[in-house]
């Protein structure tokens, strides 16, 4: 089907241009090592709690991601290439083939984080596997749904940089509270019935941004 | 040959409250073609982006019809070739890769070698088929756009400042694309050069008074 | 307007005084004296004030949101007008709500600030109106200003739902009507006031409503004022 292979040709032509620029990888992979090095600094010998280290975990996630996936668009209009993507493909598609770059993106954020986690803390141990697994998979859906139309808006401003927190921490918030929540749960090794909750929400959430910004791009990335 | 035809019914724009134009309309049949003249900061390249579908027009409508169906505005980019010196292409892919990539955003369809070939050659750079579109020169990569605008046979081709960094040869490679487009299809040139202009068998002035 | 502006200045120095004067007592005996509500008490007062400004902060924001998304329609700049002119009402109002509950808060629950979910809520409120104030100073064409901050404000409008329903009954909060509120608090918030109290209370609602009717007509008046003013001529 075109639309498919269309959306397919986006994805592409964003990982490849990726694997040969390393805008996003770079930046997020520092981000990410400094992030956590930092915690390790402050905390000493210290053994915090599920509670605080689920919290931490996403905190790393949020600001690294942050600091990463704008570049999805701004990368476009910084090299005037917004025009040409204008004139080859339509916003619809244009946005499933980005949401699709940065969900992967941010998939592979959660995972090396989690990863470097279960490193360096001792106590981030993922009790229930079950849980910890949806939430990631949710939890960066829906993440990237939120990033990736905010990175289309702020791309058309000013000062960038600080304003792409400013802006996703309140939409995000929601979210947020939901996933550290229930990797708390995983870290404590609660029962999948408990998190059913928590996983309700991850996934009305994920729907109603996934298609509230499908909406909303052509006003964005359209005079 | 399809039949197509566009139509601005007095359109204008206002950009922060400035007026960039005025109720401008005119008509192209195909085959035909259309110059837009008129001096710097006339909105020139504003009123060839709001053709392409890129830009809203403040009042007034434009449309499009290919075979007797008015496109609507999200799929205007399937009618539509652009080529502009303020257009980019990929730095990191090679002119090949431009082509091939941008065409199967377009239409989900893998160019074949053979027709990406025959465009390169055209314009001249088939020798540097392979090679990153960063470490072309400007007349190069303008080139290079020709062949993207041209590779999905658009019923509409827009040239804005059409021969901008190009050599002799260059122009008159232009020279050639315009001829044939203007006898099978509809094309638009954005200038200030009137022997540019003089490629069209129409022209509006922009920014009179 | 004018009989708006009247009525919102009428009643609310009503509410103001009658929901400040009016006595609180064990047993309430006709419309000018107030129940005891246990836990609460004197400080039950602030329901007149502290409620109808939140209130009001949530309607002002769904104005911004409805007209961001009329502007996404019709493309008319006065759209935008509106939906700021309602969004910096807004601001006022919610940190109205903020400082009233926060002080509630001391005295009830002995901090300004616990991270209740409706202070959460509240704290959100006011990040996305900064975040959108912020978005519109840093875009500098005007159509472009309102279009992106239009979608914004409806973005931000989609996480509403959460706050208002999911958040409260996820977290358990101090709130009166939240998960895990003592017993005796509860009816205030489910409307199972004394009818003394409901008038005021209902009162209070519209007078603030009226308020910020009023107000927002006048701030829209000025905004179209000056914006004819800044635009050139000719």
């Amino acid at each position: 089907m075109s639309v498919r292979a269309q959306i397919g040709a986006v994805v592409v032509k964003d990982v490849r241009s990726e694997v040969r620029n390393r805008y996003a990888i770079n930046a997020l992979v520092m981000f990410v090592v400094t992030a956590v090095a930092t915690i390790l600094f402050a905390l000493r010998s210290e053994q915090p709690g599920p509670a605080t280290l689920a919290g931490m975990y996403w905190v790393v996630i949020f600001f690294s991601a942050m600091s990463g996936l704008a570049r999805i668009f701004v990368s476009e209009e910084e090299r005037g290439t917004a025009l040409t993507l204008q004139l080859t493909t339509s916003p619809g598609i244009l946005f499933a083939g980005k949401l699709a770059v940065n969900t992967g993106l941010t998939l592979l954020l959660t995972l090396s984080v989690s990863a470097l986690y279960i490193v360096t803390f001792p106590g981030f141990v993922i009790r229930s596997p079950d849980i910890f697994a949806l939430t990631v998979l949710l939890g960066s859906i829906g993440f990237s749904a939120s990033a990736t139309i905010l990175a289309a808006i702020i791309a058309k401003a000013n000062s960038r940089g600080t304003l792409y927190p400013v802006l996703s921490f309140p939409i995000l918030i929601p979210l947020l509270m939901t996933v550290m929540n229930a990797t708390e749960k995983a870290l404590e090794g609660a029962a999948f019935i408990e998190a059913v909750g928590d996983m309700q929400v991850l996934v009305g959430y994920c729907l109603i941004m996934i298609a509230g910004s499908f909406l909303l791009f052509d006003y964005v990335w359209n005079d | 040959m399809r039949s197509s035809s566009v139509k601005l019914d007095s359109v204008s724009k206002r950009f922060n409250r400035r007026t960039i134009f005025e109720k401008v309309s005119a008509s192209v049949n195909a085959p035909g073609s259309l110059a837009i003249t008129g001096r710097n900061g006339s909105g020139k390249s504003t009123l060839v982006k709001i053709l392409a579908g890129v830009l809203s027009a403040t009042e007034g409508k434009v449309s499009l019809t290919v075979d007797g169906h008015e496109i609507p505005r999200e799929l205007l980019y399937q009618q539509v070739g652009f080529v502009s010196p303020y257009l980019m292409l990929y730095d990191e892919f090679s002119a090949a890769e431009n082509i091939r990539l941008l065409e199967s955003m377009r239409s989900g369809r893998r160019a074949a070698d053979t027709e990406i070939d025959s465009l390169l050659d055209m314009v001249g750079l088939a020798h540097r088929r392979n090679d990153r579109i960063g470490t072309f020169s400007s007349g190069m990569k303008q080139r290079a756009k020709y062949a993207v605008a041209l590779i999905h046979r658009p019923a509409m081709l827009i040239l804005d400042e059409p021969t901008s960094n190009l050599d002799a040869e260059g122009i008159a490679i232009v020279r050639g694309v315009a001829e044939r487009q203007s006898t099978s299809g509809i094309l638009i040139v954005a200038t200030n050069d009137s022997e540019e202009a003089g490629w069209c068998s129409q022209q509006i002035p922009l920014g009179i008074g | 307007m004018n009989y708006i502006r009247m009525s919102a200045i009428v009643i609310i120095t009503y509410v103001l005084i009658s929901g400040i004067a009016i006595p609180i007592v064990p047993q309430p005996q006709g419309w000018f004296e107030f129940p005891v509500i246990p836990g609460l008490e004197e400080k039950a007062r602030n329901i007149f004030f502290h409620v109808p400004t939140a209130w009001t902060t949530v309607v002002a924001f769904l104005v911004s949101m409805w007209y961001g998304l009329r502007y996404l329609r019709t493309r008319n700049m006065d759209d935008d007008l509106k939906s700021e002119a309602s969004a910096g009402l807004g601001f006022m109002f919610c940190v109205l709500a903020t400082i009233t509950g926060a002080l509630w808060a001391k005295f009830n629950w002995g901090s300004f600030w616990n991270w209740d979910p409706r202070e959460t809520s509240i704290f959100i409120l006011l990040l996305i109106y900064g975040a959108y104030f912020a978005l519109r100073s840093a875009i500098e064409v005007e159509e472009t200003r309102a279009r992106l901050s239009a979608v914004y404000a409806t973005l931000a409008g989609l996480t509403v739902p959460f706050f208002i329903f999911v958040l409260p009954r996820i977290v358990s909060g101090l709130h009166p009507g939240a998960k895990g509120d003592p017993e005796g608090a509860g009816p205030v918030v489910e409307f199972k006031m004394s009818p003394s109290m409901l008038v005021v209370f209902i009162l209070g609602l519209i007078g603030f409503n009226l308020l910020y009717v009023w107000l927002l007509n006048v701030r829209v008046r000025t905004a179209r004022l000056e914006y004819r003013r800044s635009t050139p001529q000719g």
